[in-house]
């Protein structure tokens, strides 16, 4: 499937700026994943950071704890995830960083929730059931302070920069509530066929 | 009070960690270390989505479809000035900010139009960067259902964002 979009992006990208006879298409696709150095380097005091702070999280046995406390909570999302793994300290983790706007923050919880889940999956190269829903919870989003919105928002004069957060916020959860009942759904279709 | 929302949990850590009798920075150590070999495997699929979704927006096709289209979405009643966001937004995060940044200098941000797309750009993400992202991370090659029900959620945000902007705003 992603071999499919990455292709038609590339392929569509190309085709139609040459249509439009673009004479930039070489420089951009030479320069094109620029962009992806800068994200990289970002990343990385933030992967190291966190990863760092939750191995001692880890070692110390507090994530366990969380990962206890919010077991309950946790599988009625995801049933499929055992009491008190400690990949719930991660997917926990990465919610509570989304919610605040924290975007940055949450990546780094998130890779490391995937390699959780991926080890509660025996390791197989398939897409789990819990995965694809903590993805789902990801792509809807849970923001609860659209921080970039306002202040673009501010920038271009609004006289009311936050009066949207009330719809904001009504709209993704109910998106996130609806998305996770169409991954429940899918969920019970996809077993049908392939049982 | 979120601005040290962050630092009081490294304090928290740090304290429970000291507190158990943890070797705290050789543990540290090992965790960036982890995080360091993360991040580079990540590098490829970054470089390569980042490029794909350079060339695909920067050929324009995206806006030009949408100018097209404009007959049929306003007989579906859909606000056609927020079609390219729509669009664009699970595809990239970048992008969708600068076309939101130039509908409300367009339209203005306390327009109709102009809240739409606030309420569109918050509360969805960039669906198909973040699934191809997070699965290759860890090497699936299976990805299911999963990208099918997060293009549908996005859809569903859409439409809930002219739906709830109409009736709250």
């Amino acid at each position: 499937m992603v071999n499919y979009i990455w292709a038609i992006f590339i392929i569509v990208g190309i085709s139609f700026s040459i249509f439009k006879g673009d004479s930039n298409i070489t420089s951009t696709l030479i320069t094109g994943g620029n962009k992806g150095i800068d994200i990289i380097i970002n990343l990385v005091p933030l992967m190291c950071l966190w990863l760092g702070v939750m191995k001692i999280a880890e070692i110390s046995g507090l994530l366990k704890i969380i990962s206890n406390k919010l077991s309950k909570f946790i599988k009625i999302i995801f049933p499929e995830i055992p009491d008190g793994d400690v990949a719930i300290g991660y997917i926990s983790s990465n919610i509570v960083m989304n919610m605040l706007g924290l975007g940055n923050a949450a990546t780094p919880f998130g890779l490391k929730a995937m390699k959780e889940l991926k080890r509660l999956n025996n390791e197989s190269n398939v897409a789990s059931r819990s995965m694809i829903t903590f993805l789902i919870i990801n792509t809807s989003s849970v923001t609860i302070i659209p921080t970039t919105v306002i202040s673009l928002r501010v920038l271009n004069g609004s006289t009311n920069a936050s009066e949207i957060m009330t719809a904001t916020i009504v709209t993704t959860f109910l998106s996130t509530f609806i998305a996770l009942i169409l991954d429940r759904i899918f969920y019970f279709l996809w077993r049908k066929k392939h049982v | 009070m979120f601005n040290y929302f962050i630092p009081i949990v490294v304090i928290i850590v740090l304290v429970y960690g000291i507190y158990k009798k943890v070797n705290i920075f050789d543990v540290f150590l090992l965790g960036v270390k982890d995080g360091l070999k993360t991040s580079i495997n990540l590098f490829p699929t970054i470089f390569a989505m980042v490029l794909a979704i350079t060339l695909l927006t920067n050929s324009n096709i995206i806006l030009e479809l949408s100018n097209y289209l404009r007959p049929l979405f306003s007989k579906l009643h859909f606000p056609v000035e927020v079609f390219p966001l729509a669009i664009l937004r699970p595809i990239s995060g970048s992008s969708s900010l600068a076309i939101l940044n130039d509908i409300l200098a367009t339209y203005g941000p306390d327009s109709f139009i102009g809240r739409i797309a606030s309420v569109m750009q918050g509360s969805t993400d960039t669906t198909i960067y973040v699934i191809s992202l997070y699965f290759s991370s860890i090497g699936i090659k299976k990805i299911r259902y999963s990208l099918l029900v997060g293009l549908l959620a996005d859809l569903v945000s859409v439409i809930l964002s002219i739906i709830i902007v109409s009736l709250l705003l």
